[in-house]
């Protein structure tokens, strides 16, 4: 596998591919069109599905149909079209159907702009659809790491039977950078003998893909299953990233893009002497809270840098438990922060401008 | 003695949760006898819709899904990419195919999917109790038109087999109703039809049945298949409306 100038959104498509990605859904919208586009031409290439559904809505539950027929199945969209995703997701989350889910963020809310944006945090992260229930959430910070991370979700659907959510935002899907298309090892999965196959020879009852539990005893049943497996998933499947904690005055919390200019923040720093760390969960949900925890013991305060109002901050401060400040620093509507305006608030924060 | 008659293998044991005199129950042992007569039954994927018949996912003896409200097309074109070799179908209601679902509905039909759909119109708003349907009848009272559908508050009924028909990618249409003997074999045809399209591989069929809601139409079922025939009918004519051969 060679290295290749690859711009995000492709290098998605591609990864999806190499990852055995057999249906692809989708409704077109700024800024992750790349990725139907690519899909349209490669997809049927391969001998695999491309459909552009009506709608976000009718592409979800393409997801649910294919999803539910233990294909490998992935749909992408932004902003609105998100939103209008959000009752499939649920359903999904419901009926426990593995499946990716990209979102290349933009600012909002309502149509907001094109530009990219970090404001879909509380959607992804905290819900979005209607009832109890959790995603795993990717942030990936690289095009590389969009590559490996879409197709670690692929294999994390598959494992625990959830969707999957990878979260990007529209510097990462529009930006080219070199980055390998791996072909994914992964370890041997359980087998899907509860898709809707039809029933053929064998002797099984029906499967049926379902989220429907009219008795509350047998839905709070559910509901207490879907969370002691999300609580595995927290026990195995939590990353993050750590810069430079050690000797830092100030941790600094950052996902996906914005990390990256929080890191070229920090080098300006440490020439002048400042030390910074950096905290970069790439699990959004679930949540590094305790790796957090340990990583800011030694700082005096917290900084959470986001694109967006401050969404994640909530959760680094639950993290913090109130043992020191945490502070925010962000740009809205797809704004990108500048590193110079990161090091400035450092400055502030430390007194010393 | 010879066994005459038994009861089809592509239903379950399951008790249908239909109100008395209500023809979703008859209109599931067509589909099902059919299932069971072409021989596809173990073949078989369906799509239950949000509605009355949500719980069809317990009665038909194949691998289900259940949709969210009106997204059954949907669903059912996932599956089918999936499995281009399966019979793929859903069963939906007014509100969910010709209401909520409308996009799907059009959008599955001009794909050109290869998908059966049993359609159930029954000019109400089952399941929650009464509400106006698109399908609701001008005059109708429904809780939501509670002086009966006027077109100023309520708009016109649609016509969904009609709309479908002018849809190139759809192979069959066709309106039958369930309120007679002869109409209930009538309609056991059509859907037949509409599952045989599908095994030859023609394209998108549909099967328009108007059906009964004696509970919410306020009527006993006796009632209610009368009101079927002298009401929707005129308004809801029967017949094919396309046809590829
Ligand atoms: C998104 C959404 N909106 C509303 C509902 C509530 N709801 C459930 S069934 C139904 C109407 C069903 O009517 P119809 O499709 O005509 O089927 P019937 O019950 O008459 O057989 C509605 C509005 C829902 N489940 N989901
Ligand atoms: S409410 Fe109406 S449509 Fe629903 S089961 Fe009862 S009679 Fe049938």
């Amino acid at each position: 596998m060679k290295k290749e100038l690859i711009k995000g959104n492709i290098a998605i498509a591609e990864a999806a591919i190499a990852a055995g990605c057999q249906c692809f859904f989708g409704y077109p919208i700024t800024p992750q069109n790349e990725i139907p586009e690519y899909m349209s031409l490669k997809m049927p290439q391969l001998g695999r599905t491309f459909v552009q559904s009506e709608s976000e809505v009718s592409a979800i539950n393409m997801v649910y149909g294919a999803a539910g027929s233990g294909a490998r199945v992935m749909t992408s969209s932004s902003g609105p079209g998100m939103s209008l995703k959000q009752e499939g997701i649920s359903f999904l989350a419901g009926a426990e159907l593995p499946c990716v889910i990209v979102n290349v963020m933009r600012g909002g809310p309502g149509l907001g702009g094109i530009q990219p944006a970090q404001a879909d945090y509380y959607q992804s992260v905290k819900g979005g659809g209607h009832g109890d229930y959790h995603l795993v959430v990717y942030a990936p910070s690289t095009v590389q790491e969009a590559v490996e991370l879409t197709q670690k979700a692929f294999h994390t659907a598959d494992k625990y039977r959830i969707p999957v959510v990878v979260l990007a935002d529209g510097v990462l899907g529009q930006m080219m950078e070199p980055a390998t298309i791996t072909v994914p090892k992964e370890e041997p999965l359980p087998e899907k003998t509860w898709a809707t196959t039809s029933i053929g020879n064998s002797s099984r009852k029906p499967n049926i893909a379902n989220s429907l539990y009219l008795d509350p005893y047998k839905l709070e049943k559910h509901i207490q299953h879907l969370a002691k497996k999300f609580d595995v998933i927290t026990e195995n499947e939590i990353m993050v990233e750590y810069n430079d904690i050690e000797n830092a005055e100030i941790v600094v919390v950052a996902y996906g893009t914005t990390a990256r200019i929080v890191r070229s923040a920090m080098n300006t720093l440490k020439k002048e002497g400042i030390n910074i760390g950096l905290v970069r969960p790439i699990t959004l949900s679930p949540f590094p809270t305790d790796e957090i925890n340990q990583a800011c013991k030694n700082a005096n305060s917290v900084l959470v840098v986001e694109m967006s109002l401050g969404q994640m901050i909530d959760d680094v401060k639950i993290a913090i438990n109130g043992e020191k400040p945490v502070n925010f620093y962000g740009r809205q509507g797809g704004v990108i922060p500048k590193a110079s305006d990161v090091v400035d608030e450092i400055k502030k924060l430390r007194g010393v401008i | 003695m010879k066994q005459v008659f038994k009861k089809t293998t592509m239903l379950t044991d399951k008790p249908f949760t239909y109100c008395p005199g209500c023809t979703h129950g008859i209109i599931h042992r067509l589909v099902a006898e059919v299932l069971e007569e072409l021989g596809i039954g173990q073949d078989t994927i369906g799509v239950a819709p949000v509605g009355c018949a949500v719980m069809c996912y317990e009665f038909f003896n194949c691998d289900m899904h259940v949709s969210a409200h009106g997204r059954a097309p949907a669903i059912a074109t996932g599956i089918k990419r999936v499995y281009p070799d399966k019979i793929v179908f859903t069963y939906q209601g007014d509100g969910d195919l010709a209401s909520i679902g409308t996009a799907e509905t059009i959008h599955v039909a001009a794909r050109g999917e290869n998908l059966t759909t049993i359609f159930i119109n029954n000019a109400i708003y089952g399941m929650t109790g009464g509400q106006m349907a698109p399908t609701t009848l001008m005059e109708q009272k429904t809780t939501t038109s509670p002086t009966g559908r006027s077109e100023s508050l309520g708009g016109n009924p649609i016509k969904m087999s009609e709309i479908l028909a002018t849809i190139d990618g759809v192979c069959y249409v066709e309106r039958t109703s369930v309120h007679n003997p002869q109409h209930i074999i009538a309609t056991k045809k059509a859907i037949k039809k509409a599952f045989q399209n599908q095994i030859d591989n023609k394209g998108y069929s549909i099967v328009e049945v108007l059906s009964n809601c004696p509970t919410n139409w306020g009527m006993s079922p006796q009632q209610s298949l009368v009101w079927m025939e002298e009401n929707m009918i005129p308004v809801y004519p029967l017949g094919v409306k396309k046809e590829v051969k």
